[in-house]
């Protein structure tokens, strides 16, 4: 399996994402982002970071940068984008999933664990995951996912929540909400099931040592569901 | 404009040493050229009233690669890898603006680890707060931790450990010192001498504007009321550039086409410039009207002093200019040709084509002034009696969870929660332990990092203060399972004019010294802050250690919480019963005078290495340093931690 990790003036997860697409077995290339095409690949990845400075807003400038005409027409034609942290901001900012990521509730730069649960095992993120609550990491100060009611109301209806925050017993209340998401939402996805965007990093838990393991079992059954 | 002085007076110079200058130079030297003696012969810059004591620090150790004098300390980890670190105070500008002076203190550090050609892997930090119910306390605490969060999380180097302490006598003087550790190939560190002549001198990174003209001369003197319009000397970060920077920086290093590079940090462009020259026995000539500026207009006075933040200055080998402009162009930084290297040993500088100054290298270095300054040594207090009679209506348990509130032992997830701590990947320990740990990446091998201090022992004794933060850092990082091998340190104090201030330091420096050479941690880099005084009052002496040390297998590292139960819980040293000084002493029976714990180094040394030993046979499955709040403390944490409970005979 081919990935692609974009790299954008201020990213910082870049390196972090492909370490852990590598161990899980695909073949990554990483990805200017003043390149026009990009290469011939199963997963492309927009990772964490604050790309270019997160200045204006987050995502904003990265979403109208050069590669990402060729990451649109990939999305379109149907090829997997997932989006972590920044990345999902960007995705946001160039229309390709709904909403927008503002500022955390408590005004505040987050970094620990949390656990989410899988809404939707329709997506060849999440279908056959053996596991409905993760234990993964977040580390972000805009990641409070917000949508007008007309949106909602379509994200629901298209069955498009990924994963929505919630406590180690998979309940979804406002103590469970780090970041005061909207209906807790973690990630989303778009329509057609190939775009997710998700404020967590599994890139962060993909060994015993580190936070957690659970970020492994988010690779192994991708690349599972890929092959 | 005329100088004499009465300006020279304005500059931070004593009449002493204006008229030096004077005397080096063999006349008055004009405006700019004050400027940069001023700049250099401040405090901050010229270790004026440290150097002869720091002198004495022992230094050089089996694994230390390079010593103090460089941008940061660099020890060997084996393998060909080497850890470049260094800790650095920003205490001034942080108390001016709390969110700007913590993050160019982050970014300067960061700046001066990456400029030997280290990737940073971890940021420490150690900060001071006034008491909390000082009305400033909480605006400052909040901003420098943003401050802090802001510029490292951007830059996406983990946060892994650090302290945050309060005491009243820093209601007018916060301390912020940040700590960085780097990773770099043993062939591919690069220093800061200059080297061959004609060399092409290269300023890149950010544009120059007026932010931060004489920071390093505020950093030199004391605060009065008027603090407020002392803003405009804070420097502005922008951690976005100093990404590229680094980005830049690390991709120019991995081929030959540098000879020497230097940070513009503290005075800037004229540090920066002399530093090179000087420890290459060279002269620069300077274009400054090459120098990309930010404002219009700037003079030749504003630009060799202003500290603009994330800028080099790089010597480059001839002809590799356009394969650099290329890389930096790529980062959309800015590049310019703005001088050479020449033989004159002198700094030479031009400004529509007009020489505007000339000054030899060495009266700005080797002759700075260095003071041998009055001192007064500490006594050591005597014990206060126990008195039993005092504790007989005390609760236990209610002591224990007032001491357990107190700001400086209570929880302070909320603060480092604000820190990226994982990213990179290899973060295996989190703050909140007794050192953060990341792995070498793609390696067995991890580094252990702990920063200390422990003002209240220093301002008792300093001597035993001096030792005893030594040691805690040395506890520390063996209680993680790291073998520890250097220090860098960071030396906050008053004002060396006061026989008193200057007697903290020199005997703090000494017991530093004493007990990092009986230890075999050796000091590799460090800084001085002296002048933390408002309207006459100074903070108590505070040297904060930042301990490395390296854990071989890192499956091996140890964790504080309790694992299991019906595990033995041992106490390793002895517990004489000392309460002087001890937060029960001071916070419950409100009794602050009495020496500080006796230290023993032989003892700290045997105990530590047994430990160590214990834990390479796998023998131990948590284990805690014993600090503040004593024995009943250290438990509490570890059962809190391990979620377990405990039963003490």
């Amino acid at each position: 399996m081919k990935s692609s990790v974009i790299i954008f003036p201020g990213s910082n997860c870049d390196r972090d994402m492909s370490v852990a697409l590598t161990k899980f077995g695909f073949k990554n290339k990483m990805v200017w982002h003043n390149d026009n095409d990009l290469p011939e690949s199963d997963l492309v990845v927009l990772p964490g970071g604050f790309s270019y400075g997160d200045y204006l807003r987050c995502g904003s400038i990265a979403g109208k940068s050069k590669i990402i005409d060729s990451v649109v027409k990939f999305a379109k034609s149907g090829g997997l984008v997932l989006g972590i942290c920044n990345g999902f901001q960007i995705l946001t900012e160039t229309g390709l999933l709904p909403g927008v990521l503002q500022q955390n509730k408590y005004l505040k730069f987050i970094c620990k664990n949390v656990f989410i649960k899988v809404n939707n095992k329709e997506s060849k993120y999440f279908k056959n995951i053996n596991k409905n609550i993760l234990e993964l990491h977040i580390a972000h100060n805009e990641g409070n996912f917000f949508c007008t009611n007309n949106e909602l109301k379509s994200i629901e209806d298209n069955n498009q929540i990924a994963v929505s925050y919630c406590d180690e017993k998979g309940i979804s209340n406002k103590e469970s909400n780090p970041n005061g998401a909207i209906k807790n939402i973690a990630g989303i996805l778009n329509k057609e099931k190939n775009i997710l965007g998700m404020m967590p990093h599994p890139e962060r838990m993909i060994d015993k040592y580190l936070s957690g393991e659970d970020g492994s079992i988010f690779f192994q059954n991708l690349i599972g569901n890929l092959k | 404009m005329k100088v004499d002085q009465k300006v020279a007076i304005e500059h931070g110079l004593k009449k002493e040493e204006f008229d030096k200058i004077c005397e080096l130079l063999k006349r008055v030297p004009n405006i700019v050229e004050l400027g940069i003696f001023s700049a250099m012969w401040n405090e901050h810059c010229s270790y004026k009233s440290s150097r002869l004591h720091l002198k004495k620090l022992p230094t050089k150790g089996k694994e230390v690669i390079q010593g103090p004098g460089e941008n940061a300390g660099v020890i060997n980890i084996g393998d060909d890898d080497a850890i470049v670190f260094k800790i650095e105070s920003h205490n001034h500008p942080s108390f001016i603006e709390p969110y700007q002076g913590a993050a160019t203190g982050v970014g300067g550090i960061m700046r001066d680890v990456f400029t030997m050609g280290a990737r940073p892997i971890a940021n420490l930090n150690s900060i001071h707060f006034g008491s909390t119910q000082h009305k400033k306390t909480k605006n400052l605490l909040r901003g420098v931790v943003r401050g802090i969060g802001g510029y490292g999380n951007c830059i996406g180097v983990p946060t892994i450990a650090g302290q945050t302490c309060f005491d009243e006598s820093y209601n007018g003087n916060i301390l912020v010192n940040a700590m960085t550790l780097g990773l770099v190939k043993k062939n591919k560190i690069f220093y800061s001498k200059a080297a061959g002549l004609n060399k092409p001198v290269i300023y890149v990174g950010s544009k120059t504007g007026r932010d931060g003209i004489h920071g390093a001369s505020m950093a030199s003197a004391i605060f009065d009321d008027k603090i407020e319009e002392k803003k405009p000397t804070v420097q502005v970060g922008d951690p976005f550039t100093e990404k590229l920077l680094l980005e830049a920086c690390l991709e120019l290093m991995a081929g030959d086409s540098i000879i020497s590079i230097q940070d513009m940090g503290a005075a800037g462009l004229t540090s920066s410039s002399i530093e090179m020259a000087s420890k290459g026995k060279l002269g620069i000539e300077l274009n400054l009207n090459k120098v990309p500026c930010r404002e219009t207009k700037m003079t030749p006075y504003e630009i060799m002093l202003s500290e603009s933040q994330e800028r080099m200055l790089i010597v480059l080998e001839n002809g590799k200019e356009q394969l650099a402009k290329k890389i930096f162009d790529k980062w959309n930084l800015d590049f310019a040709v703005i001088g050479k290297t020449t033989n004159s040993k002198k700094i030479e500088l031009y400004f529509d084509n007009e020489k505007v100054a000339d000054i030899p290298v060495d009266t700005l270095v080797e002759n700075s002034p260095m003071y041998d300054r009055k001192w007064k040594k500490s006594k050591l207090p005597k014990k206060n009696k126990i008195e039993k009679d005092k504790f007989k209506n005390l609760k236990i348990t209610n002591v224990l969870s007032k001491i357990l509130s107190n700001p400086n032992i209570c929880n302070k997830d909320w603060i480092w929660q604000q820190y990226d701590h994982t990213v990179m990947g290899d973060t295996i320990q989190k703050p909140g332990g007794d050192a953060g740990v990341v792995r070498i990446h793609g390696t067995n091998k991890a580094v252990a990092a702990s920063v200390d201090s422990s003002a209240v022992y220093c301002w008792a004794h300093p001597l035993t203060g001096g030792k005893q933060i030594v040691c805690e850092s040395w506890r520390n990082l063996v209680s993680v399972g790291a073998k520890p091998i250097a220090i860098t340190n960071c030396l906050n104090f008053g004002n060396p004019e006061k026989d008193e201030n200057m007697g903290e330091f020199v005997e703090c420096v000494q017991g530093l010294g004493e007990a990092s050479k009986y230890l075999d941690f050796p000091v590799v880099s460090g800084n001085v802050s002296f002048y933390n005084e408002t309207k006459d009052k100074g903070i108590k002496p505070t040297p904060s250690i930042g301990g490395v040390g390296l854990i071989k297998e890192y499956k091996k590292m140890v964790t504080l919480d309790l694992k299991k139960l019906n595990n033995i819980v041992l106490v390793i040293g002895k517990t004489e019963g000392h309460l002087d000084q001890s937060i029960f002493n001071r916070d419950i029976l409100n009794q602050k005078n009495g020496p500080p714990p006796e230290i023993n180094l032989f003892n700290e040394k045997n105990n530590g290495e047994t430990l160590l030993n214990l834990m390479m046979n796998d023998l131990i499955k948590s284990a805690h340093d014993v600090s503040l709040g004593g024995i009943i403390v250290a438990l509490a944490k570890m059962c809190i931690k391990g979620k377990k409970r405990n039963k003490i005979k």
